[in-house]
């Protein structure tokens, strides 16, 4: 459906100088997407987000948010985005409860929507104890958490999160991924980040960057079925010599694991299997094991941003 | 909008120690020179009293007591100005600002509000002191406004120069730095045109320093009046300017 589309970026494109940052992007969120920027540092991640939220003017190409021109109407645009910057803007001399009061200000909510917004946004991030704690007096972790709390303060359509889950333990990462996940569910959220658990454990569909430019761009179902195993496991009771192995139509590598168990690296789209298990069988190699080995999430980025890399 | 970002720069500057230092440092220095200048007044009274037209208690205490809080807003007002951009610029939190729905002059005047106020505070608490005059003596009201209507003027022009400045550098330091030159530059270009050429004449004319001479005697100018207004527009106006480009640029 036309209207369910929250997002939609056109050709963006950013240099600094001479280094182009981000190269010629284009993409479009739904509503209870969830997308996962994903790229070694460098990447261009931050700079799409700082333009998607208006912090940095985009040197062509067009965003559109929620029907709004992000540089026609500015005023329009932001009100539907949630911005969580690298650094949570916060300001250490405000306890929690101002700065969020302020931040609700700012994207004019009345008094009484402005309370209960923040009662909301506090619960939501477990931050219903420290709300008069100030900023500055806090750990990396609570202050990700009062950033993260701002950007959802108003409800905004767009969450955009910049490497949200940095500095915080591993039963807040829990607690933040489960919300993340939640927020997805009837708002758009983007986030950016090099973990690729994270990407794994909420986005419903990623978008790998490398050098500015996008390399990959799917949902996170047809990256695991575009990383489809080029690889068998096999455990042979009476193993031959590898170099036999080798001879089989379509290896390319043989892996020896130990234990009479081998790793073979084929050609994409050979049937390995049925060639090996003849083989086998006619050899009496006493086959025992016989297992595809799939590429996972972090392979599959190494390959993608490694192998562009070098055409590039 | 624009209440709501003052309101926050109050808080700001009020919860950290700089604004009540700045604030009894100022009231300190101050009190002192005004019981100076109360103590003087009581030495000439006797001889004041012979002459015709003789100067009040407002020229001789209210009317010096205004010109050293000038210099004092001099000083005082790049400390101030200092935070406005750059602090938020180093600190990182201006992206609340770019990615709320907020516009450039929604900023710029919000920031000039929240100093300003502060700065017109100082002006007050220093105008207080005469006034207790008022007590044992009789004071010359109109006067007495007028120089603090300057005083109030040379604020809002000097906070709008040091607000333009702290939007050009990421360093507080720099911009209070080049704050402080700028508005002692513009000081000194009165007292540098005291010779008698033409071109000087114009240098004078761009001193805040000359408009705000006339005041305390009691003179209103709109000249004066509109020099302060357009000093004061230019810089919020260039501040503007650029915010937008900064979005570019950065």
């Amino acid at each position: 459906m036309a209207d369910d589309i929250l997002v939609q970026v056109e050709r963006l494109s950013r240099r600094y100088g001479d280094f182009a940052a981000v190269d010629d992007i284009s993409f479009t969120l739904h509503r209870g997407q969830v997308l996962g920027f994903l790229g070694p540092n460098g990447a261009g991640k931050s700079t799409t987000m700082r333009m998607l939220a208006g912090v940095l003017a985009p040197d062509a190409g067009r965003i559109v948010i929620g029907g709004h021109d992000l540089l026609d109407q500015p005023c329009q645009a932001k009100q539907a985005i949630g911005y969580l910057p690298e650094q949570p803007p916060l300001y250490r001399e405000l306890t929690v409860d101002e700065q969020l009061r302020y931040s609700a200000g700012l994207h004019r909510l009345g008094r009484t929507a402005s309370c209960q917004a923040m009662a909301r946004a506090k619960a939501r991030c477990g931050l219903m104890e420290v709300g008069r704690r100030l900023i500055g007096n806090l750990s990396k972790g609570y202050q990700q958490r009062v950033g993260i709390a701002q950007a959802i303060l108003h409800e905004p359509p767009l969450i955009i999160l910049d490497e949200p889950t940095i500095g915080l333990d591993p039963i807040q990462l829990r607690e933040i991924r489960a919300l993340i996940r939640e927020l997805g569910q009837d708002h758009g959220v983007i986030l950016s980040t090099h973990l690729l658990p994270e990407i794994e454990a909420t986005c419903s569909h990623v978008q790998m960057m490398r050098s500015g430019r996008l390399v990959f761009a799917g949902a996170l179902a047809d990256l695991a079925r575009r990383g489809q195993s080029t690889m068998l496991r096999i455990g042979l009771g009476a193993p031959p010599p590898p170099a036999n192995l080798t001879q089989l139509p379509g290896v390319q590598r043989v892996e020896v694991l130990g234990g009479g168990r081998f790793r073979l690296q084929h050609a994409p789209g050979v049937a390995l299997q049925r060639a090996l298990i003849e083989k086998a069988l006619s050899d009496d190699w006493d086959l025992w094991e016989l297992a595809p080995e799939y590429a996972d999430l972090e392979q599959l980025f190494i390959e993608l941003t490694l192998e562009r890399g070098a055409v590039a | 909008m624009i209440f709501t970002i003052a309101a926050r720069e109050w808080r700001s500057l009020f919860s950290s120690p700089l604004a009540w230092t700045l604030l009894a440092v100022a009231q300190g220095l101050l009190a002192w020179i005004f019981l100076l200048l109360v103590q003087d007044f009581r030495h000439l009274q006797g001889r004041l009293v012979g002459l015709e037209n003789a100067p009040g208690v407002t020229d001789l205490v209210a009317a010096p007591l205004f010109r050293v809080t000038a210099w004092g807003l001099l000083i005082l007002t790049p400390l101030l100005t200092m935070r406005l951009f750059s602090e938020e610029r180093r600190a990182r939190t201006l992206d609340l600002l770019f990615s709320a729905p907020v516009g450039a002059p929604a900023m710029v005047f919000g920031k000039y509000l929240g100093v300003l106020g502060f700065l017109w505070a100082t002006v007050v608490l220093a105008g207080l002191m005469p006034l207790a005059l008022g007590f044992g003596t009789s004071l010359d009201f109109g006067k007495w406004f007028a120089g603090l209507l300057g005083l109030a003027l040379l604020a809002a022009s000097f906070a709008a120069a040091g607000l333009y400045l702290s939007t050009l550098t990421a360093q507080p330091v720099v911009a209070a730095t080049t704050t402080l030159g700028l508005l002692l530059a513009l000081w000194i270009m009165d007292a540098a045109s005291a010779g008698q050429e033409k071109a000087s004449n114009l240098f004078a004319y761009l001193s805040p320093a000359r408009h705000c001479d006339a005041l305390p005697l009691g003179l209103f100018n709109s000249t004066d009046m509109a020099y302060y207004l357009l000093f004061s527009a230019l810089f919020l106006g260039l501040a503007i300017r650029r915010l937008d480009d900064m979005r570019l640029r950065d």
